[in-house]
Order: C-alpha cells, then structure tokens, then sequence
C-alpha cells in the first residue's frame, strides 16, 4: 500500500511499547515541589559533605530567580512542566546500600532482566561493567574491583562526592557552569544520582563502561549527573541506555553529563534512547532536557559523541564539544528518529578555541508519522582557532507527507584560516524503494527498517558491536506503523 | 502455470490494458513486443503489485491461487521475480545485506532454514563468477553508482540467488552495450528450466537473438494482438509494428 494520507492517518500507536510496565517497590518520596528544604533533604538523603550542599543551593538560588525556566528559542511545541507538581526525590527503599547482586531487590532484578539488560553474568560474558541507576540511587554496580586495579573510578556520582571529593570538587560544573541553562541549573540544585568516571593518566580502559537509566516511579522528575574525566593519555569510551515504562503523564527528565579530556586523552561517549515517545496522539512521553558537553582541555585530547535517540516526546539535546586545546578533536554523529506526535530539536555546538582543532559533524534526521525533526548546531571558530577545520553534513530523511525535517546551521568563523564545510539533504522514502524491496521479498516494515538503516550507515557504524545491534532493532521499533 | 483472463486495468482512470489474456507453462519462455504505450510495462506492474494500477476487470491465477489478491512481497515469495527496467537505488544498504535479507524472506516463506552468512556468501560468489561480477559488487550499496549494465546484471545475479518460479523481465535490454547485453543473456538462459517460466517485455527483437522464446506475443492497444514462434519477432523486426499492432477484424 502507498503511504497514502489515509493509511499515515491510520497508523498504529506504538501501543506495544515493549517497555511499558511498572515495578511494584515503595519508593521513597520527597515532597512533591522545590524549594530549599526538598535541596537540603536530597543532600541529606546522600550524606553530602556541606561543599556540595552549599554548590546546591547555590544552583536552586539562581534557578529561583530565572525568570525564564524554559527556553523558547527551539522549534519545539509543548505544555512547560510545572515545577512545584513533580517528585524531585524517589529511592527504592534500601536500608543500605547493596553490597553484591544477591542483596538487590528481586523485583529490581526481574525488571532489569525484562529490559535484557546484561547484568551479572550476562554483563560478565559482555564484558560490560553495569552502573545501573533505579529512579534516583544505583543499586548494582558490577566490575568495580576489577577497575579499581587499573586506578580507574567507576561509581554512583553521590559516592564520588563522599570518597573522592577532590576530583569532584574539581570538575564538576567547569564544563557546564551552574548557570548554563535553565534545565542545567535545576539538575545542579537537585541532581539524584549519576555515574562518575576517572580515569588515570595513561590507562586505556579496558571495557565498555555502561549505564542504564530508567525512569520508575510515578511523576518523577530524574536528574541524573554525569561526570567523566579522562586523564593525560588516558583513553574511556561510555555507553548509556535509556528505556521507561509507559505513563500517562509527561515526565520530565533534564540531565547534565560533562566529559573532560586532559592531554592527548580520548572519550567515547555512546548513548542509545529509547524514553516512551507518547502515544500516537501524543499523549505522556517523556521530556528530555538534556545538557550534554564535553571539554578537550589538552592539547590532541578527542571527544566524540554518537547518540541514537528514537524515544522521547519532546528531545532537546545538543551533545558539544569545547576544543581547547591544540590539535584536539570532536566528533557528534546522531541519528534522531521521530514518529507520530514526536519533536526533536537536537544537534551539536563545536566551540574552536585552539590551532588545528577539528571537528566532524554527522546528523541524521528521520520523520515519519506527524513528528518534527529539528537538527540545530553551531560551528564556532575562535579567533585563535587557525586551521581549525569543521565538516558538517546534515540529511534528513522524510516518511509520509505530514511530518517535518529541519535543519539550522549555525557558522561563526573568526579566523581568517579556519575552515567550514556544511552539507545538508532531505529526501524521502520512495514508493519506488519501497516497492523494490517488497518485490524481492521484503516486508513493508522490514523494508522501511532496511532503507531507514541504509539512510543511518554511517552513524551506526561508530557504535560499539552490542550497541549497533540494538540500535538497528530499535529503528525499525520505532518506525512501526509509519507505512501503510 | 500463469493464466491471465481478460485482463482489464487503468491507470490514473485511462484503460491501458483491455482484455489480455496469456497462459504461459512452466519451462516457457514468452516474449512480448510492442510499440510503446502498448501497455508492456503496465503489464510487469501488474504482475508485481505495484501500486496506481486498477484492475477492473477479469483475473490473474498463478500456480492456482489468485495472484491478485496478494501483497507484492507475498508474490515475491511465491517465487515471482521481476527484473526491473530501471533497477532502484538504496543508499548505504550492502547488496549483500539486501539480498540475504530478501533470499531469507523467501526462504522462511517456503519452510526453508534461513542461510547464515557464510553459506549465503559461498552461494552467491558462485552465482556472480557465472554472471563475471566482481565480487567487490557484494559489499557496494545496491545500485547505488552502478552503470546502466551494472544494475541489469545485478538484477540476473538477484533472479539467480531467488531461483524464481515465474520470472518478468521488462525490457532487460535496454541500455545495454553488446558485450554487457550478452553476458545478462547468457546469466538468462542459464536461469531457463523445466520448473521455471520467464516473461521477456522487449521492444527490440535483438534480446531475442541471445535468449530464444519459446512464443512471442504482440502486444497492442492493451490485447495481444498477434502469437507466434521465434519467426514472428524477426517479421517484426522487418517490418515495424505498423500493419501487425491494428488489432485484427
């Protein structure tokens, strides 16, 4: 059948959305709102020293007083949260914290086990160290002795604030100040929990480091914090995963992840999201208000971001890269799918600041359904950026005739011998590919997945094995429906 | 075998095809000529599934089941296989990928076991070796950057790895130099077997030289006009399809 109006108009909802279920454990809540007491009892809930306290509260006082809490400026149509009518605190009931995978939670394990994530011996066969955050507190974390021979730091970031406060207290916040962006200080005044990764000078970690999020309890709102520090020579690369329940009401998520790579360090930094998008007439899905950057603070440092983003009901997400040092590297490559009722607003910000710095850009946008894929990125040349050079190449991908493809290309160039290449396309699914595959056997669905997958190539091909895998699943998951 | 009856079908509301009728056995080779706008490549569309083409009237049975109630990629697995004229693009996609995905698609339709990756490479380097393809043919985008006798080729080397029942090529010829015409003539003729019926639509009798059909057909005016053996695609090739294309009183 063509992808006529009719049948895009009919298409079926994402109705087995495979992760849809609730776990049944008493979460602790804090209040519902914000204010400085709900601060102080997060802080307290962590046994935070006063320092972080202090750097909290400092967060939730500039946050009082923006006046804007929610940016305008991306091309993104939807209600603003109402901050006062959401959990900003929710823990499952642990008297401490768990010392092996037998004192976890069954039921914890049971809902790990239906999302297939490769915890214990699974993760072992994987050869991925698991830091898996339920809600707000990581409840397992595997491989950490393992690391710890190496010197390498792999754990909750509220325990890096008790044990290793000196490199917290260090980095946390200089890549993404308190006062970034609205999402940005929020998560500063009320971040739950995260991962924290130092690696020491000269130390190439030696697995994949891996963190499933997932948002459980009702109405709550996740803030996760992120920190990765990669020392000189030092080389780590990161993947997070990303599914939810299903629910009625949108819930808000606004993370901060800040990556720092010292001289001639490298970071890897791969994610894979999958958030309930809402259902087909955009009804619940999560919000993702997410701040993502990372800094090349030495010279010949590398950071490179590779995101496969298909769930969510409203993406804002713009992965950067700060190229301070000489002859340093950033690399964003991204796929974004939306379909149905979904809006995306997501792309990159590569600030040259040294000589010889490099970036390379690689976007993929695919709509189908009534969604709206926006890709939003900034190219800026410093003034003391000389031969610094950038390639960018933008294409978006189009499925029916009722979504929407953007793309918004931001150049500043302030030196004479920096270089900038921007390419973009749009293009849409063919009735003619469409038909060919089917000729030759292939489903309508698995045609699209194939063409989707062809369009995507490039950016699949930077995920690590295991992940790439899942992804290709996940875009034809997600485009279900999306041809008559 | 393929019956179509009084075969009737519009295209964007105009008749194009007004009663055809054509029974091809298995093991035949079949050849259908015609001026263009004869409605040949409607015909191939049909058979197919493709979409914008209404058929009004009459009936299309394939091996005994009604060809036109099903899906096009059901066709596919019923093993009929259309060689395409104009052979479509699909960026960043490996042939290999695309054709093991589709020989699959059949197989798990004929309650086959799927092939792995290894046993489909052995068997489809084999096939290329036949059709004198690189094997570099096996990891390039399908058709993306192909010449025009790369794609016709790849086409063959696609009908080979399918083994169809019923095989369509619409005009197979075109765009084709000798050398390139030859050797997609001989991939053709290696395909042709007592369980297998193939369909050439040509407009030029020259295909003809190098596959030899079984009958040839006419094709006029949406009916087929005139049947015959290999003789009348060289009495065309004589004298046009001028007096031969009037449908007879």
């Amino acid at each position: 059948m063509a992808a006529s109006l009719e049948t895009i108009e009919t298409v079926e909802a994402l109705n087995d959305y495979k992760y849809g279920f609730v776990t049944d454990i008493d979460s602790e809540f804090a209040p519902k709102g914000l204010d400085e007491d709900i601060v102080r009892f997060i802080s307290a809930k962590k046994d935070e020293p006063q320092w972080m306290l202090d750097w909290r509260l400092k967060a939730f006082r500039h946050w009082q007083n923006l006046e804007v809490k929610d940016p305008a400026w991306a091309k993104l149509d939807y209600q603003a949260p109402d901050y006062q009518d959401i959990y900003y605190y929710a823990a499952p009931k642990t008297k401490e914290g768990p010392k092996s995978l037998d004192e976890v939670d069954p039921e914890l394990l049971k809902t790990y086990e239906k999302l297939g994530i490769p915890l214990a011996e699974r993760a072992a066969l994987a050869g991925i160290a698991v830091d898996a955050v339920f809600d707000s507190v990581s409840v397992a974390t595997t491989f950490k002795g393992k690391l710890a021979e190496l010197g390498i730091i792999f754990c909750p970031i509220s325990e890096a604030v008790r044990e290793h406060p000196e490199l917290v207290k260090k980095y946390l916040g200089s890549v993404v100040p308190v006062s970034d962006n609205a999402y940005a200080t929020l998560n500063s005044a009320v971040f739950s929990d995260g991962s924290f990764v130092y690696v020491p000078p000269g130390v190439r970690c030696p697995m994949e480091l891996s963190t499933y999020f997932r948002i459980n309890a009702k109405s709550t709102g996740q803030f996760e914090r992120t920190l990765i520090i990669a020392d000189k020579g030092a080389y780590v690369s990161y993947l997070e995963g990303c599914t939810a329940p299903m629910r009625d009401e949108n819930q808000l998520h606004a993370a901060v992840v800040e990556l720092i790579a010292l001289d001639d360090a490298e970071i890897r930094y791969a994610t894979v999201q999958n958030w309930y998008p809402g259902d087909k007439e955009g009804r619940g899905g999560i919000y993702n208000f997410v701040t993502k950057r990372g800094a090349c603070r030495g010279p010949r440092s590398k950071i490179s971001w590779t995101q496969v983003e298909t769930g969510s009901a409203i993406t804002w997400k713009y992965p950067s890269v700060i190229l301070q040092g000489d002859d340093s590297v950033g690399e964003f490559y991204s796929v974004a799918v939306t379909n149905n009722r979904q809006q995306a607003d997501t792309g990159t910000k590569m600030i040259h600041l040294g000589r010889n710095t490099r970036s390379t850009i690689v976007s993929k946008g695919i709509s189908a359904g009534r969604a709206q894929n926006t890709y939003r990125g900034l190219v800026r040349m410093g003034p003391n950026a000389a031969n610094a050079r950038n390639h960018s190449q933008c294409d978006s991908l189009l499925i029916g005739d009722r979504c929407g493809g953007h793309t918004v290309p931001y150049i500043e160039v302030r030196n004479r011998s920096a270089k900038v290449e921007h390419e973009a396309t749009t293009s849409k699914i063919s009735e003619d590919q469409l038909f060919y595959c089917r000729q030759r056997g292939l489903s309508a669905e698995d045609a699209v997945s194939t063409i989707v997958n062809g369009f995507c190539k490039e950016v699949l091909q930077k995920l690590p094995m295991e992940f790439a895998v899942e992804a290709q699943k996940l875009l034809g998951v997600s485009l279900e429906g999306s041809v008559g | 075998m393929i019956v179509i009856s009084n075969l009737h079908v519009l295209v964007d509301g105009k008749a194009i095809l007004r009663g055809l009728d054509l029974t091809i056995n298995p093991g035949e080779v079949h050849a259908i000529m015609g001026p263009n706008g004869a409605g040949k490549s409607t015909l191939s569309h049909v058979l197919a599934g493709r979409d914008g083409y209404e058929v009004t009237e009459g009936s299309i049975s394939y091996f005994g089941k009604d060809l036109l109630a099903m899906e096009p990629e059901e066709r596919a697995r019923e093993g009929l296989f259309l060689a395409f004229q104009y052979p479509v693009e699909i960026p960043g996609v490996a042939n290999a990928t695309f054709l093991k995905a589709a020989v699959n698609a059949v197989r798990r339709h004929r309650g086959m076991a799927e092939l792995d990756a290894m046993d489909f490479l052995k068997s489809a380097k084999a096939k290329m070796k036949a059709l004198k393809m690189d094997q570099k043919f096996l990891q390039r985008a399908v058709n993306v950057g192909f010449s025009g006798g790369e794609k016709k080729r790849n086409e063959i080397f696609q009908m080979a790895m399918l083994e169809p029942r019923f095989a369509v090529l619409d005009e197979t010829d075109s765009g084709l130099d000798i050398d390139a015409l030859r050797i997609v003539s001989d991939g053709v003729n290696s395909l042709r077997g007592p369980d297998r019926s193939i369909l050439m639509i040509t407009h030029y009798q020259r295909l003809l030289d190098y596959v030899k059909p079984d009958i040839v057909h006419v094709l006029a005016q949406g009916r087929i006009v005139r049947s015959g053996g290999p003789e009348l695609a060289l009495e065309l090739e004589e004298h046009g399809y001028g007096d031969i294309a009037q449908p007879a009183a």
